[in-house]
């Protein structure tokens, strides 16, 4: 082999190595905090935070590298579809904060907005601040403490909220208070007349039915939106579900604020769906009936 | 031959019936004080000092007329001690969140007003039951070793029992209301048969 074939063959291996980086997850940062292990890692262009290592299905944020605005999952996608039913909030709470991808969009869109976030664990907040951009200016405060202690004195003093996002479940472990009937209640309760919340929830246990009655029974009817295999997110507005008319003259509006986002509602329109694919007579969870996370093991 | 076989059955189940209400009372406590770290630690750590108070005074206790009717009586009112879960939790709690803001001290104040006395009298049970079934000095290790087994295991399969099975199934305040029951049937039980018993020898 001549050295000029020896350094192509070498170069041709480097570029295999830049174009399909998916053979090497690099390790950028690992923390063991209070709850859990935090693993931030780089592959395929994109930067991710893994609370369980090495599993990709529990992966908590992503970031693209060379796009960090873009929504990597369909997930929070599917979150931002609550701006259909109620197109501009002044004031938001969100509970469980991961990379705080949802926050630093959500500021960036409306200027004006002003946004809680609640986290239990500060080593998430640390690792969100210093590895994905969360750099909150004065509008967003975020609090680290349990999100039903949150909720339950937000409500006694009386604040209030045009959009609530709850997003404190993991695939691998749910707190099992902050999804029953009563903490559901609570949170209406910080609800502006008009406000609206969106949930991501679980969709492939038998926790899926109870889920769905127990957002029923103190909501009424949602918007439920799914995509195969994965999350599922209740979409709610209190003062009763808008038409898809409505909701389809909101994306238009909303169209240019989310293309930075990477979608539009071409793909997102077609997932609000109304439909109970539930099975109705599954128990309602409550304070006093939450084994949440062994309905989560069963089929 | 059956006053030994009911001490253990009430030190087992007073083992049992400790574990099975420390695990529920996360639940009780969590919607007012979150499930954080520390939330976990003041129970336990309430648990465990009711549990040390306990063993001295069922220590104590059982300098002065040992029987197993005293026994049966210490569950029973132990147990009794834990009805007030079931009808005050919620308004108390409820007060106690108003009062304490940071959830450290709001759970260990709740744990305390709630668990105390009965975890104390549930403690209580172990060294009394010991008094009972040792005759001679050097029998004692023995039978305090058979007693702390059965003690302890109580307490495994109600820590397993409660938390993999019975609140997959019912309500928490049904459970403790089934952990009463049994508790109050068996110190019935013991009771009963310690009247017609023979007392046991000094």
């Amino acid at each position: 082999m001549r050295p000029s074939n020896k350094l192509n063959a070498l170069l041709a291996l480097f570029a295999s190595f830049a174009t399909a980086p998916s053979a090497a997850m690099t390790t950028v940062h690992t923390e063991k905090s209070l709850y859990r292990n935090i693993l931030v890692y780089e592959e395929d262009g994109q930067r991710c935070m893994s609370f369980t290592r090495r599993n990709q299905t529990a992966r908590q944020t992503c970031r693209s590298l060379a796009d960090p605005d873009q929504f990597v999952f369909t997930y929070t996608r599917m979150m931002m579809g609550a701006l259909y039913l109620n197109p501009h909030p002044r004031e938001i709470l969100i509970v469980g904060l991961g990379g705080g991808v949802l926050p630093t969009a959500l500021v960036k869109m409306f200027p004006d907005t002003r946004i809680d976030v609640v986290e239990i664990d500060p080593a998430v907040v640390k690792v969100a601040r210093q590895f994905f951009g969360f750099n909150p200016d004065r509008r967003v405060e975020v609090f680290e403490e349990d999100g039903r202690v949150f909720v339950k004195r937000a409500g006694k003093s009386g604040r209030r909220y045009d959009l609530i996002m709850l997003d404190a479940f993991d695939h691998e472990y749910i707190p099992e208070h902050l999804l029953t009937q009563e903490f559901l209640s609570e949170a209406k309760t910080l609800l502006t007349a008009d406000g609206v919340l969106a949930a991501n929830t679980f969709s492939t246990s038998r926790l899926y039915h109870h889920e769905s009655t127990t957002y029923q029974a103190v909501f009424g009817s949602f918007y439920n939106l799914r995509v195969a295999l994965k999350n599922r997110i209740i979409l709610i507005k209190i003062d009763g579900l808008p038409p898809l008319d409505t909701i389809k003259a909101n994306a238009a509006a909303l169209e240019e604020k989310l293309k930075p986002l990477g979608f539009g509602g071409d793909w997102l329109l077609p997932l609000f769906s109304t439909e109970r694919d539930w099975s109705p007579d599954a128990r309602i969870l409550t304070d006093q009936y939450s084994p949440s996370n062994l309905l989560n093991a069963a089929d | 031959m059956l006053q030994p076989l009911l001490v253990f059955l009430i030190a087992g189940w007073s083992g049992f019936l400790v574990m099975s209400i420390e695990l529920l009372s996360g639940r009780i406590l969590a919607p007012y004080f979150g499930n954080s770290i520390y939330v976990w630690g003041g129970v336990i750590a309430v648990f465990m000092l009711a549990l040390s108070v306990g063993y001295l005074v069922g220590g104590r206790w059982s300098l002065r007329e040992p029987s197993l009717r005293r026994l049966a009586a210490l569950l029973i009112v132990g147990a009794s001690a834990t009805a007030p879960v079931i009808f005050v939790a919620d308004p108390l709690l409820d007060w106690l969140f108003d009062r304490i803001q940071d959830p450290r001290y709001g759970s260990l104040a709740s744990a305390t007003l709630l668990f105390f006395a009965p975890t104390v009298l549930a403690g209580a049970v172990s060294p009394y039951a010991v008094r009972l079934l040792v005759n001679r000095s050097e029998q004692s290790g023995h039978r305090a070793g058979l007693l702390y087994f059965v003690s302890t295991f109580g307490s495994a399969a109600g820590t397993i029992l409660t938390s993999f099975y019975l609140v997959l199934h019912f309500e928490i305040d049904h459970i403790l209301a089934g952990l009463i029951g049994i508790s109050l049937l068996i110190g019935l039980l013991a009771l009963s048969l310690g009247y017609f018993g023979h007392a046991p020898k000094q």
